[in-house]
């Protein structure tokens, strides 16, 4: 006969309500029998439960303390259809290769979230369960959505098609440059870099994400200045040029103010941090509908959650978060720049950004399949590290729906600013141009790079100047699932 | 000045052959290629003028040029450029456009600035060339 782990198994009736202590498994909220339904929300988390805690109770906790449970039984569940309210964790397994961790899947049904709310479903399941003593560590690996739950959301207000019909640019990953120094410039002085690199080439330049409004420049200024060259740029070259306004500030009065006078100057895009809180960023992108606004998400903070793979928040998480909260564009990694980022995790984390409909893919990290319902897609933005020289891989590995930020890839440029623009412009028309010809750019890459040089004095600068440089250190946050593959 | 619009504006002018091939890659990908010609490069002049409709049925880049052929032929002093439309659905529009036929001088924009309360500014840009009639301005 098959013995039955009774701390393993639900009680029921009278048993399960008398006061006290039971554990989690006890209380129901690990049922290895349970088949997710189509309309529930699903999470994976890694846990690492403290010594002694079997991972089905640990498992079977995260469940809990993310929905209904506390610590004791409480009789006025049964006030309740609190069967179907408990989150239900219905599958443990180890972690491929790291031992004393294991991936612990939870159901939970979709009454149990506000539509439409990216804090109350973080609340729900970030909220109290990350602290729990029980774990040594926990981490949200990845979420599935039922299309119900994500038709509750209005998503991006332009959209990746959308942003290029507005700008009328097609085919090729847009570029951008984030101003340097990224604080102490007057705004004068901070509009002249926007005009360089607008006029040399460049569709997009950027404040950073601390550039608010300090003693050196009022914001009023810095967006009267950049304005002013975003107009200059567009005559100069007969293109749609945009300036990512950072509108981020103490209050929502103070963003909507910023918002507005952005859009009254006539910029074609506004931008946000993530740091002001998830219901902020879900009322800005509310804005930036009504006012035909694309909206620039600065992922600032994420590492601080992100990056470790025991403890957090996953990017992939954060990606899908964003997506339903409806923004149109994300810094979501570069993979050959100066930041964190494996390449397949990277691919992971654009493709649910970018594609409608995502399959199960392991080796890019992603669990769950993924239907996004017909909601737009947002635009991510490779920034950090990368120059003129990594064309080919960046290409490669990020295709063509991204913006790609050369900041001081531009503004470093032994020539001028301008001539930095170019010279990114040049090799990436070089390279797209020659992607679809046919030509395999990841080996002939460097070729087409210096044949394009031959006709563009500013490119062959780039090349000479930072053509070797690489960061190429083995990164912390990579799918468990395969060999993590060295870059370049 | 040179207008930037379209996707290899920052190269120098393609060959019929470069032209050809990536017509060839619109193809393999089942987009539709199209024919557009303008004298107002205003860089929000989003509907240039047709030349005919997308060439659905046209599978092979040597039909497509012949039409190209016929544009420049018409219009030797325009703006024109080369679309490909993709029917996919989540896409519905453009993938690929640059401009392939251009003016002999572009005598470029000028800006006009409308001073405005609080040191705002108005701008306007306006294309030198349409201060005169369509048809007459290159």
């Amino acid at each position: 006969m098959r013995v039955v782990d009774e701390s393993k198994r639900a009680k029921t009736g009278a048993a399960r309500y008398r006061p006290g202590v039971l554990k989690y498994a006890q209380m129901g909220y690990w049922n290895p029998e349970y088949t997710p339904a189509a309309t529930d929300v699903l999470a994976l988390f890694r846990i690492s439960p403290q010594e002694g805690v079997e991972p089905e109770e640990a498992a079977a906790a995260v469940a809990g303390e993310s929905s209904t449970a506390t610590w004791t039984v409480v009789w006025t569940d049964r006030l309740t259809a609190c069967d179907r309210y408990r989150a239900k964790a219905y599958r443990v397994e180890p972690v491929p290769g790291a031992s004393g961790q294991y991936f612990a899947y939870v159901a939970y049904d979709l009454d149990l979230f506000e539509p439409g709310s990216i804090a109350n479903l973080s609340a729900s399941v970030i909220g109290n369960v990350f602290g729990f003593k029980p774990l040594k560590a926990l981490r949200l690996e990845d979420m599935r959505f039922p299309a119900a739950y994500v038709k509750t959301f209005a998503g991006p207000p332009t959209g990746i098609v959308v942003e290029r019909e507005r700008l009328d640019k097609f085919g090729r990953p847009l570029l951008g440059a984030t101003v340097k120094p990224k604080l102490g410039l007057s705004g004068k002085n901070y509009g002249r870099v926007v005009y360089e690199a607008l006029k040399g080439g460049l569709d997009f330049t950027k404040d950073d994400e601390n550039i608010n409004s300090q003693p050196f420049m009022h914001w009023r200024d810095r967006f009267l200045y950049c304005m002013e060259a975003v107009n200059r740029a567009q005559a100069a070259t007969g293109e749609v040029k945009g300036t990512y306004l950072n509108v981020t500030a103490g209050t929502m009065e103070d963003m909507y103010e910023r918002a507005e006078f952005a859009r009254e100057l006539g910029s074609v895009i506004v931008m946000i941090d993530l740091v002001i809180g998830y219901t902020a960023i879900q009322s800005m992108s509310r804005w930036a509908c009504r006012n035909d606004m694309i909206l620039h998400l600065h992922r600032a903070g994420h590492s601080t959650y992100t990056r470790q793979k025991t403890h957090g928040v996953s990017f992939r998480v954060i990606s899908k978060w964003m997506r339903l909260a409806g923004v149109d564009h994300i810094h979501a990694g570069t993979v050959v720049g100066k930041l964190e980022g494996d390449p397949n995790s990277v691919q992971g984390f654009y493709n649910v950004l970018r594609e409608g409909h995502n399959p199960q893919d392991l080796q890019r990290g992603i669990f769950f399949e993924q239907d996004w319902a017909g909601l737009n897609g947002v635009m991510p933005v490779a920034s950090g590290g990368i120059h003129a020289g990594q064309m080919h891989q960046l290409l490669h590995y990020l295709g063509e729906d991204v913006v790609l930020q050369f900041g001081g890839g531009t503004i470093g440029h032994p020539m001028g600013i301008a001539a930095g623009a170019i010279a990114n412009r040049v090799a990436l028309e070089a390279m797209v141009l020659a992607r679809n010809e046919g030509r395999d750019i990841w080996n002939e890459g460097p070729e087409i790079l210096a044949a394009a040089a031959r006709n563009c004095a500013p490119l062959k600068a780039a090349l000479d100047v930072w053509g070797e440089v690489t960061f190429n250190y083995a990164s912390t946050d990579t799918p468990d699932f395969v060999p993590t593959p060295a870059v370049a | 000045m040179r207008v930037t619009q379209g996707t290899f504006s920052f190269l120098p002018d393609l060959s019929d052959a470069q032209i050809a091939k990536q017509i060839e890659y619109c193809l393999d990908k089942g987009w539709a290629v199209s024919v557009e010609y303008t004298d107002d490069p205003h860089p929000r002049n989003t509907y240039w003028e047709m030349f005919g409709t997308p060439m659905f049925d046209i599978r092979d880049a040597a039909g497509v040029m012949t039409e190209v052929n016929a544009c420049r032929k018409t219009f030797p002093n325009h703006y024109i450029k080369l679309n490909a439309f993709d029917s996919t659905r989540g896409r519905e529009s453009l993938r690929l456009s640059f401009i392939i036929g251009r003016p002999a001088v572009e005598p470029g924009f000028g800006l006009v600035r409308q001073e405005g309360p609080g040191r705002s500014v108005r701008y306007t840009t306006r294309a030198y060339a349409t201060e005169r009639p369509e048809g007459e301005r290159y």
